[in-house]
Order: C-alpha cells, then structure tokens, then sequence
C-alpha cells in the first residue's frame, strides 16, 4: 500500500535535481534568452542547460552577460536572465548589478557557489556572494536546501519584477545542484515581509487634481518610473487634458514624445533650457517616477523654488529624500494616473505653454556646425534622420551620451537605453546587444566613445556570430572627453589622464608614425567578425549609416569628430539654473 | 535626538547584515541594537537607536521597510511606549574605598550590587533612556573599569501596538 503510494507520488512530483529545478524554474517565468558564462560550480546547471526550451547566449566576460540581460529587459519590461560560476563569476558581474539596481532594471542573476560544506572555508573559487551583492541587489539568496530552490526562483522573479523593480540574485552551492527534490515549482508567490501591490490613495489623487486645478504655471517632471510603469499614454492624455508642458530624466526618455508641442526634453545637468527655466518659473512640479537626481536638481534650495512640489512614486523612500515635497502619491504610476484623468476636468494654461514654447524657440539644442570636421552631435542627428527616428538608441556614459539623449528625437518608450543612475562606461555594447535579441527587427545603435566602447569591445563577437546586427558608432574624438571637457572648465585646461588617442598629443609624445590610430578600432572590429570603417568627413555620415543599416550586419562605424566639442548647456555641479552655461558658437 | 525604532524582521539567516549594512551604507548611525525572537519563532524584533532629525529617521524607516525581510517598523518614539536597557557597570573600589557610595548610589536608583570584589563593585541596572544616562552621569567621578549594556528594548502601550504579530 505504502508502495503504491508513493509511486503516486513520484508520478505527480517526480524527483528533479536542484539543476533542473532551475532550468524548469526560468522555463516557468517565460526565459526567452539566458546570458552567461559556465565554470566549475554551475556545471550541473550548464548540463541541464544542454536540453533547454530557451536560448542561451554566451558573453565574453561575465560583466557583458549581465549588461546584456539589462539591455533585453530595458528593451522588453520583461525581466532579464543571467546566470555564472562561482567566485571571479560572480564578483565580475557586480558593476552590472549595481547599473540595473540604480536604474531600477528587473533583473534574475543565478550564481554557482562551493559546496554548502566549503562555505567559508576560502575554496577555490569561493567568494561571499551575497555578502558583495547586498547593496547592489534588490534582494539575494542563498539556497541552503534544495527543497526551498523551486519557491526561491519564483520568489526571486517575483520580487525582481513587482514594486520598483530591480536585480536579484539567487547563490545555488554546487552539491545543491545535483541533489534531489519533489518541491513542485509553486503556482503562486506568497511572501510575509515583501508586499508590493500598494494601493494608492484616492484622497492623494483628488489633492493632486486640485492643485493641478488651481495652478497656473504647471509641469511634469517625468522619470523612468513611467517607462517601467507603462504609462506613457496616461502621461501623453494627462499632459493634454490639463495642458501641461513636459519635461524627461535621462532614464524617462522617450515617456513622452519629443516631437510634441508639450515635450520640453531633457531637464537637468545638460538638459534644455526651456526645461531649466520651465522647472525653475513653475508652481507646481509634478514628478512621475523621477526620484529627483542631483544631476537633474543642482542645487537643492534653488530647485522649482517657486514651485509646490508633488511626487509620484512606487517607492516610498524616494518620497521626499532628496527635495521637499508638499504631496507624495504612493502608487504604481499608471493606475494613479489613470485615477487622475478619471476626476481632472480639462484646463488651459495657454499663455505658460506658448512662455516655455519661447524659450524652446530661442534655445534649441544646438552646436558650432562645420564642413570640415565631423560634429559628434551632427553624427547623432544623422542618426534620427536615417533611421527615421525608429532606432533604438543605447549609449555608454560621457559627452557621447549627452548628445545622444539631446540630438535625436525620442519618440516612445525603451527606445533610449542608457546606464543613468551608475553611470557605466561599457555598458553600452552588450546593452545593444540584449537590446537586439530582445527586439531583432529594430535598429539597434550603440552611441559610444573611444574610451566606453574599449570597456567591453570582446562582446562585439557575440553580436557577430548570433546574427544579431548591431550597429556601434564610435564617436572618437581622442579623449575621455567628459572628463575632459570639466578639466577644460573647471581645473584651468589642465587635461590629466584622459588621453586615449594620438592626435591630441605633442608631436614628440606620439609612438612611431602608422600607428595614430591606436587602438586601430576598425581592424579591432574586423577581428571580431564585424564590419567596420572610420570616417572623417560630414558628408560621409548619412550614407555610411544608411550602409550599415541595409546590410543586416553587425557594423563599426568609427568617426573622428571635433576633439574639443563640449556638451552644453551646463549647469555645473551643485548650482542653479542661473549658472547655466550655454555656448553654441 | 535619538530615535528607537522597532523592527520586525523575518528570522533568517542573514537579516542582520542586510539590516546593518542598509544603515551603514547609506551613512546613519546606529547607537544601540538589540535583536531577538518574537512570540513567533519565524519573526525576530530588532530594536535600534537611531540618531537623527525627523527626515533621517523618516528614511531609514522607508528604506527598512523597504527589505525584503522587514515585516515592519515602527519609531516606538512617536507613540506612547515603554523603554529599558540593563547595564552592568563595574566600578574600582580598591580596599573597598567608595564602596559605601557606591551602593548607596546604588540603591537610590533601584540598582543592584551583584558583585564585590577586592578591587571593585559590580552593579546591574535597569531603567529608561533617561534613568541610565542619569545614572552613568552619577558614576562619572568614580573609576569605572568595564561596563556592559544590552542596548534599549521597547513595547508600546498603544492597545493597537499589542495585536499579535502573525
């Protein structure tokens, strides 16, 4: 009797190893594509890996594989995969943890780890995982019992992608993996301590229709809270509705779109004036999903100082952290601004849209243009034109990145993918190229510079050989130029360390002639199985693209661009707007 | 002005450090930290004092409830509640010298001499915020060779503070 029953048993639970509790895990959650690296302590799970429904993507360093799980789901709202070895595995993807925590990314990372036996005894290969990630993660594991592994995938998918999303990582000890359970993968999550479905406040949402009713100078200060929130049409109806001018965070470009009569751009460090000036005039700012930067506030006592500040927000901490806040909405974005056009009657504010329609007008982004050299924001703007503004752009971080969020028109949402709150130089290629398996029938251009693009150039050859065009440009302009460009203004021209290529030196400095273009970047891509070519001329940019973008194959187009172009306008760190630089000429 | 703030955790391995790291991390101090089982033995209850203005400790309460293993937190400061800590303190008293003063001293704050020895008296003390900085004030003249606290703990008088925790 006992028998019978327990082949039942085994029938409807069969006996899977902790490996195959993982693979089945991702398999539940809908894994589309899996990046990552094998070594010693996740061989059990590579094995099962072996059979899987899903695809997996080998990256060239375990940094890359995580940038590129970022990238797909920056693309997708889906939550990216990842998986790596114990150790040097693990510690290298650290950088691409923190860049998907800042930036609120959802994000699984399954690590190996020694045997539970080995733990603390510095194994080979041994290194306290969750201890290094747990300021960088949103939550981590570490499994101590197959029996929990099943619930521990689905928990940490679970906590990656609900609330402010964000990366988690699951540390699986390798006799773990090969041991035996007949834990079923739970149908549903239920966690004691993490509750993330927060209901808004009705009262909150009538209090922010009032004060919308009763100001005469509003804006919307829009973050990348309503991009992973999807409440861009919300956001386009409420703007309309109420006639409300509109401006982006770096991580909110492309909520709104850029080419509409509302859209201010870019607020911030390098913003545009007209969003600057809008910010500083307004009285009222209402921030969706913006956790209010000190790239984006300056100086704190001077920011919307005229303004009653409302914040929106899924996260109660980024309530008033960091300015005051005269009204703090908790809440998923969409169903409160879906609450809000319910009860908002329309409204004009005609004579403050057509003031900051001025200052658009007046102060457009713009640059010195020339016939000679390229421009590196000329080379951004051919971008848009090319690609009819239907490219998914992802950058590295610097000046490259700042014309890139300034010069093309951002149009819809996950179509500027950038590492914002981080900052991570090298993020940008194997972004684009999560990007591209995430989205293979749009353009993917990596915007990069000759310093980002060298942080993780080995992942080139993963877009090559998975057929997945990216198409990198490189604007080279011999310099980590955004360091340059503060030693320039801010440390009396005195350039430190931020030499990259020949050009710029003295003639005595540079190596043996034939050598002036090092590293020489279109051999480099070559090598890599990529198309490549360096450009020097304007007129060579839009057909070059055009090129690049036909041939459905991975390009590097490297331009030589103005080695001292500066990124402008400027507020310089830690002051108001008044203090804006704007040099055009 | 210090803050006790009351925090129910899941009873986990690791909760601690995620708990101490958050705070440290993001530059707050803790001053005091008692942790230990609740009525449920899933549920563990960190009491902490926190020093800070209204908008740090409004902070370090989001950012606590913001771990996945918080199950909540309460800045016992802003409700009715009571607090204690237990110090032991030992004071030299070489060929018994002050030993009179000592214990009377003692005495006066309901405290108890649990040890005498040669070179000093040993006294356990138990009381609120203010009674144990009054008292270590009162020692202050007095060698003290070692002391010992357990750091604040805290139970509201709120009838709603007193709902079980499961």
């Amino acid at each position: 009797m006992k028998k019978e029953i327990d082949e039942k048993c085994e029938k409807e639970h069969p006996f899977r190893s902790g490996a195959q509790c993982v693979i089945d895990g991702l398999v539940k959650e809908g894994c589309e594509v899996l990046f990552g690296y094998p070594g010693g302590a996740v061989l059990d799970i590579f094995n099962c890996l072996y059979d899987a429904p899903f695809h997996f993507v080998l990256s060239r360093h375990e940094q890359g594989a995580v940038h590129m799980a970022d990238g797909f789901a920056r693309a997708t709202g889906k939550t990216g995969c990842c998986l790596v070895t114990s150790g040097p595995g693990a510690t290298n993807t650290v950088t691409g943890l923190a860049t998907a925590y800042m930036d609120g990314v959802p994000l699984v990372c399954i690590t190996g780890q020694v045997p539970l036996s080995m733990i603390g005894n510095d194994a080979f290969q041994e290194a306290d995982v969750v201890g290094i990630t747990r300021p960088v993660t949103k939550h981590n594991f570490l499994v101590r019992s197959v029996d929990e592994l099943p619930s521990i995938i689905a928990q940490a998918f679970y906590i990656a992608s609900t609330g402010k999303p964000g990366p988690v990582v699951v540390d699986i000890p390798k006799d773990i993996q090969r041991q035996m359970t007949q834990q079923p993968i739970p149908e549903t999550v239920q966690m004691r301590a993490y509750k993330p479905h927060i209901e808004f406040k009705q009262a909150d949402v009538q209090a922010l229709a009032e004060m919308i009713g009763a100001s005469e100078r509003p804006v919307l200060y829009v973050g990348g809270g309503a991009i992973a929130g999807e409440a861009s049409a919300e956001l386009l109806q409420l703007a309309h509705r109420a006639e409300i001018p509109v401006c982006t965070t770096l991580m909110g470009m492309g909520a709104f779109p850029e080419n509409d009569s509302l859209s201010l751009s870019m607020l911030g460090m390098h913003g545009s004036v007209a969003a600057n000036y809008a910010v500083d005039k307004c009285d009222l700012l209402i921030s969706v999903g913006a956790r209010f930067d000190d790239r984006v506030t300056g100086k704190i006592s001077e920011f919307a100082k005229h303004a009653k500040v409302v914040h929106i927000d899924i996260d109660q901490s980024a309530i008033g952290k960091s300015v005051r806040c005269d009204l703090g909405v908790v809440g998923y974005i969409k169903p409160v601004l879906t609450a809000l056009l319910a009860i908002l009657p329309a409204k004009s504010h005609k004579e403050w849209v057509d003031r900051t329609q001025r200052w658009k007008d007046r102060f457009p982004f713009t640059y010195p243009a020339s016939k000679e050299v390229i421009m590196p924001q000329f080379v951004i703007e051919q971008i848009c034109e090319v690609s009819n503004g239907k490219a998914t752009i992802v950058t590295d971080v610097g000046q490259h990145q700042m014309w890139a969020a300034q010069h093309f028109c951002y149009t819809r949402p996950r179509s500027f993918l950038s590492s914002g709150g981080l900052g991570t130089m090298g993020f940008g290629l194997p972004a684009a190229i999560g990007a591209k398996f995430a989205c293979p029938d749009d353009p993917v251009v990596c915007v990069t510079g000759d310093g980002g693009v060298q942080m993780n150039f080995q992942e080139l050859v993963v877009a090559v050989e998975h057929k997945k065009p990216v198409v990198t440009v490189i604007l080279n302009n011999g310099y980590l130029g955004m360091v340059r460009q503060w030693q320039e203004m801010f440390y009396g021209n005195r350039y430190s360390g931020v030499m990259l290529g020949q050009s710029n030196r003295e003639r005595s400095e540079r190596i043996d002639e034939g050598k002036e273009f090092l590293p020489n970047f279109v051999l480099l891509a070559e090598a890599h199985g990529a198309c490549a070519v360096r450009i020097f001329k304007p007129e060579d940019v839009a057909p070059t693209l055009k090129a690049a973008f036909e041939s459905k194959k991975s390009w590097v187009i490297e331009c030589i661009v103005e080695p001292e172009a500066c990124v402008f306008p400027m507020i310089p760190p830690g002051q108001a707007v008044t203090a804006m630089i704007n040099r055009t000429v | 002005m210090n803050n006790i703030i009351n925090c129910l955790v899941e009873n986990e391995p690791g909760v601690l450090a995620r708990i101490v790291s958050m705070i440290s991390g993001r530059g707050y101090n803790i001053e005091t930290l008692n942790v230990a089982p609740t009525q449920d033995r899933k549920v563990s209850k960190m009491t902490m004092v926190v020093p800070g203005d209204a908008h740090i400790i409004e902070q370090v309460t989001h950012q606590l409830t913001k771990l996945v293993n918080v199950i909540e937190v309460v800045n016992m400061t802003n409700q009715r509640h009571m607090n204690r800590e237990l110090i032991l303190v030992r004071v030299a008293s070489k060929n018994h010298v002050n030993r009179s003063e000592i214990v009377d001293l003692a005495t006066l704050f309901n405290a108890k001499v649990i040890a005498v020895q040669e070179d000093s008296v040993t006294v356990q003390m138990v009381g609120n915020q203010d009674h144990v900085s009054d008292f270590l004030h009162l020692f202050e003249p007095y060698h003290i060779m070692d002391i010992s606290r357990s750091g604040v703990i805290a139970v509201g008088r709120e009838v709603a503070a007193a709902k079980p925790v499961s």
